[in-house]
């Protein structure tokens, strides 16, 4: 029998009624349709009891406590703390994504050796203890060649035992070269010194106050520790407080605040300086404190008095003299006023004259040292380690003045300069780069990439492949700060001395060492007085001895608080506060600080602004935070510019338009966003953008503004008070 | 009928190919009828037996557990029923299945003379393995499920959605969909997806048919809304 091609038509009929009577085809679709959910990026929590690890985050200078949940070993959500002092349970945007930062893939696993071309990103995984031994032979080399100012080290912070332990070892390898990434804690410290003769920092209590007057601090958007300063912001709303918000810009906490005085950008000192004259010349001061309590009260007023009259005031700020005055007196009239300074999250040091002009505002209305003011807080001393023995080669090293000219007769108010770094990154013949990134956040970062091209032997102890390591020579990767222990001295503006503990909430996930371990094992190898200086057989060991009694309090409940600063405590020899002597006076008579390169060329102002949504330090934005970012601020991979619309109209832009923005120092690609809220003839970009290095969830999105500015020196301080550049768009 | 056809089919080739000899006639062309049906049957009938005996077995492979559990042995000993080892942990979070840590309270070494048991002890216990239990209820990590809200909220028992497995003397082989990788026992033994028992099957109609019928209409706490979102968050 031959089979027709009807009998097979008659067969494939047969066959997919049968099919449609079967479950096949609706089990089939039911089943792909799981199937085409079941994605192995799907991020799926692992099943099981929870349990609670609890540590300090590090990824600010705000010393927040937090509570990772657990679920077996793996940590699966990051909270605050609740009850601790200076969070209660809150936590910020980037806290809350430090997991994608342990787990995500920009971690480097293993010690690395640099084999192709600087920043080719070729690299060998090398031993421990192949990569110590290495550093130590390059050291031992400069030393041997007695060279060893050439060394140089820059640090994060100055407090605390590791970057102690990098201080120490520097002075006993023999360099004076230590440097600090530069932040506001630079000007209030340099403030605090010569106001109230302390060595230490400034304490802002913005939990007392009832009255914030802001120059232009990010107080929503991540200045001081950025918790503390919403729920401060919080109770001001509830409490019928006022926060007045000064900024060319109409930001975040400009938008919330009670009320914003928009001061032509670089105004600031100015404005500080015309409201300290209204307030003295209309007798609204605190009289009984300017009497006993204030030394140069009298100079103070006379030069305010000729300086800072109504006219140059205004012509100066563009805020008509009415309302400097209202501020002014309201400000006077409060009962606990607090003027805070800082641009943003405070990543600028910014004009002394305008520390010193806001420190003398909180000084007129006898807010210092009181609750709800600005206090010296001294620096933290439980460091007592035993004194060190140094030998010719150090003593001789030590002898040469710091590269970048910090605490020398021409920057007598200044201890780091960094971002003088491309100028004198020739004399430095071998760098150590901890917990920072300068080549991404130094200002003029292709100046700085470009000086770290010439420096010999780079050593980054990063954790995250970030823009230094990729110029590293070898990279001791530090373990992440949910792997370790440490102390975290809390520096951002709490009114009292305090030190968290970072605890392993996991165990290392790779190949990697506590940075103070390789400090350790450095120095060891390097023998002689260098190893002599460092008696502890590891960091941790090194840890429980600095801290002694501290220890227990750190290691039960987290934190440890020195007693409340309450009181006077200048230690000026008058025990006053210093408002005016000859050294402020000349700080007060200094040049404002002028922005680079504006001119005919140069039109516009290009100002940077920080966002809560980027990460702009250390460590770059985890995915979770750039899904937050606007796309006003970042579209694809285009990043933009605020613009006034009139400016943008003269310049017959269009809103979303890309153009060429260029500075004196760089030029970059970027799209236009018309915005109401910026004054005209600037425009304005967030930070924390445009990376390079990183993974591809950050890296190429937008642009860098450090590469679009370059530092401008403060005339009264050497300290980088940029607050924008000359820009133009085409 | 089908002559018909062929007839008018030959016409139309011939009106094609003017007066060439035609084609000649089909062998289907008569008595081909019955024959047609005849494949139509038998096409519906393997692909019946395809869809429903053939294609359940090559959709799930069997797995055998570690090594066999005596739910009824168990249950006999302690005093608590399901939640003496199934319990709620103190945050309201459901336990599952437990850990091995809970097992070595008893079996710290080997009790009676049972292969399995020999197994356990030796391979895990001894080792301080985990032991990877095939989970019969596993379900996609979607839906937002609290064990409490049933136990506690709804006081259902638990039979209702696990059936008698707590009085089973055996486990029964784990047989994975080769799709989805998840159970059998959440589309049900029943390859049509009828049931009998409300333990039979756990899809979403499932969870729906219990919810409707008891008139739950809670919404999400977290937001706010009725519906999908009371399960999926």
């Amino acid at each position: 029998m031959k089979l027709s091609r009807r009998c097979f038509l008659s067969f494939v009929v047969g066959g997919a009624a049968g099919t449609a009577l079967s479950p096949l085809p609706w089990k089939l679709m039911d089943d792909a349709s799981i199937w085409s959910q079941n994605w192995p990026w799907t991020p799926v929590p692992p099943d099981g009891e929870s349990t609670y690890a609890s540590s300090t985050c590090t990824l600010c200078p705000g010393g927040c406590g937090i509570s990772v949940r657990k679920v077996g070993k793996r940590a699966v959500k990051i909270e605050g703390a609740k009850g601790h002092p200076i969070n209660d349970g809150g936590i910020c945007i980037l806290g809350l994504s430090g997991l994608q930062l342990l787990y995500g893939p920009t971690r480097v696993q293993a010690p690395l050796k640099r084999v192709g071309k600087r920043g080719e990103g070729k690299w060998a995984a090398i031993s421990w203890k192949q990569a110590v031994s290495e550093v130590a032979a390059k050291l031992g080399d400069l030393r041997s060649q007695g060279k060893p100012q050439s060394l140089a080290c820059i640090v994060p912070k100055e407090e605390g035992t590791v970057p102690q332990l990098l201080s120490r070892f520097m002075r006993v390898y023999g360099s004076p070269n230590f440097f600090r990434m530069p932040s506001i804690d630079d000007a209030y410290e340099t403030a605090v010194y010569l106001n109230q003769d302390v060595a230490g920092r400034a304490g802002l209590d913005v939990e007392q106050a009832d009255f914030i007057l802001s120059f232009g601090s990010a107080i929503l958007d991540g200045y001081g520790s950025p918790v503390r300063m919403f729920r401060a912001n919080s109770r001001l709303k509830e409490t019928h407080g006022t926060v007045i918000q000064i900024e060319s810009r109409l930001s975040n906490t400009a938008a919330k605040a009670d009320k914003w005085l928009a001061v032509k950008p670089g105004g600031d000192a100015d404005l500080a300086l015309a409201m300290a004259h209204v307030i003295i010349s209309r007798e609204a001061y605190d009289k009984d404190f300017a009497a006993n309590k204030i030394e140069g009260f009298d100079s103070f007023a006379r030069m305010v008095a000729e300086k800072y009259t109504p006219e140059t005031a205004t012509a100066k700020t563009g805020i008509d003299f009415a309302v400097i005055s209202e501020t002014a007196m309201k400000f006077a009239a409060a009962k606990k006023p607090l003027a805070l300074y800082g641009k943003g999250k405070g990543q600028t040091p910014g004009s002394l004259k305008e520390v010193l002009a806001v420190q003398a505002l909180n000084a007129l209305v006898g807010n210092i040292n009181a609750p709800g003011g600005a206090r010296a807080v001294p620096t933290l001393d439980y460091i007592n380690w035993p004194d060190m023995e140094t030998d010719a080669i150090a003593a001789n090293g030590l002898q040469n003045p710091r590269l970048d000219g910090a605490g020398t007769d021409q920057f007598p108010h200044a201890r780091h300069l960094l971002h003088r770094f491309p100028a004198v990154a020739e004399g430095i013949e071998a760098l150590l780069v901890a917990e920072s990134n300068p080549c991404y956040s130094l200002p003029d970062s292709q100046a700085v990439r470009a000086a770290f091209d010439k420096i010999p032997f780079v050593v980054s102890f990063s954790s995250y492949m970030d823009e230094t390591a990729m110029k590293a020579d070898l990279i001791l990767p530090n373990h992440h700060y949910l792997e370790r222990i440490e102390d975290v001295p809390v520096t951002a503006g709490v009114p009292r001395p305090m030190v968290g503990l970072c605890r392993p909430v996991v165990a290392p996930l790779y190949n990697t060492q506590h940075l103070g371990d390789s400090i350790l094992q450095i120095a060891k190898a390097l023998e002689g007085t260098t190893a002599s200086a460092f008696p502890w057989p590891d960091y941790q060991n090194c840890l429980k001895t600095t801290l002694r009694d501290k220890w227990q309090t750190l290691n039960t409940k987290g934190i440890w608080m020195g007693s409340e600063a309450a009181g006077e405590n200048n230690e000026t020899p008058s025990g006053k506060f210093v408002m005016m002597n000859n050294v402020i006076g000349a700080i007060f008579m200094a040049d404002d600080v002028s922005v680079q390169g504006q001119n005919a060329d140069f039109p516009l102002v290009l100002i940077p602004y920080d966002s809560i949504r980027l990460a702009s330090r250390y460590v770059g934005d985890p995915p979770f935070m750039v899904k937050t970012v606007s796309d006003a601020v970042i579209k694809g991979q285009d990043g933009f510019v605020e613009i006034n619309p009139d400016t943008a109209e003269k310049l017959g832009l269009a809103d979303g338009q890309k153009v060429q923005l260029t500075t004196p120092v760089g030029s970059a690609k970027v799209r236009v966003h018309y915005s109401d809220g910026i004054m005209p003839d600037l425009v304005a970009m967030p930070r924390g953008l445009g990376h390079t290095a990183y993974d591809a969830y950050l890296a190429g999105k937008g642009v860098n503004v450090n590469q679009l500015i370059g530092p401008v020196e403060d005339p009264a301080s050497g300290l980088d008070a940029a607050w924008g550049i000359g820009a133009k768009l085409a | 009928m089908s002559s018909n056809e062929g007839n008018n089919q030959k016409d139309v080739i011939d009106d094609a190919h003017g007066a060439s000899p035609a084609h000649p006639a089909s062998p289907r062309s008569s008595g081909g009828g019955a024959l047609i049906f005849l494949f139509f049957i038998i096409g519906l009938a393997l692909s019946m037996v395809v869809g429903w005996a053939v294609f359940p077995k090559v959709l799930y492979s069997k797995k055998n557990q570690p090594f066999d559990f005596n739910h009824q042995v168990h249950l006999e000993q302690v005093d608590n029923g399901c939640e003496s080892c199934h319990f709620f942990r103190e945050d309201g979070t459901f336990s599952g299945v437990p850990q091995l840590a809970q097992c070595t309270g008893c079996h710290s070494e080997v009790l009676g003379e049972s292969k399995d048991e020999a197994v356990f002890v030796e391979q895990y216990v001894y080792q301080n393995r985990e032991v990877p239990w095939l989970v019969y209820s596993r379900q996609p990590d979607c839906v937002f499920f609290s064990h409490a809200a049933h136990i506690y909220g709804a006081e259902l028992e638990c039979a209702t959605c696990h059936g008698d497995i707590g009085t089973s003397a055996s486990l029964k082989t784990y047989e994975a969909n080769r799709i989805t990788g998840y159970s059998r026992d959440i589309w049900g033994r029943n390859i049509s997806g009828i049931k009998h028992h409300t333990w039979d099957r756990m899809k979403m109609d499932d969870c729906a048919e219990c919810h409707e019928g008891a008139g739950i209409h809670d919404s999400s706490v977290q937001t706010g809304r009725d519906a999908c979102f009371v399960c999926h968050k």
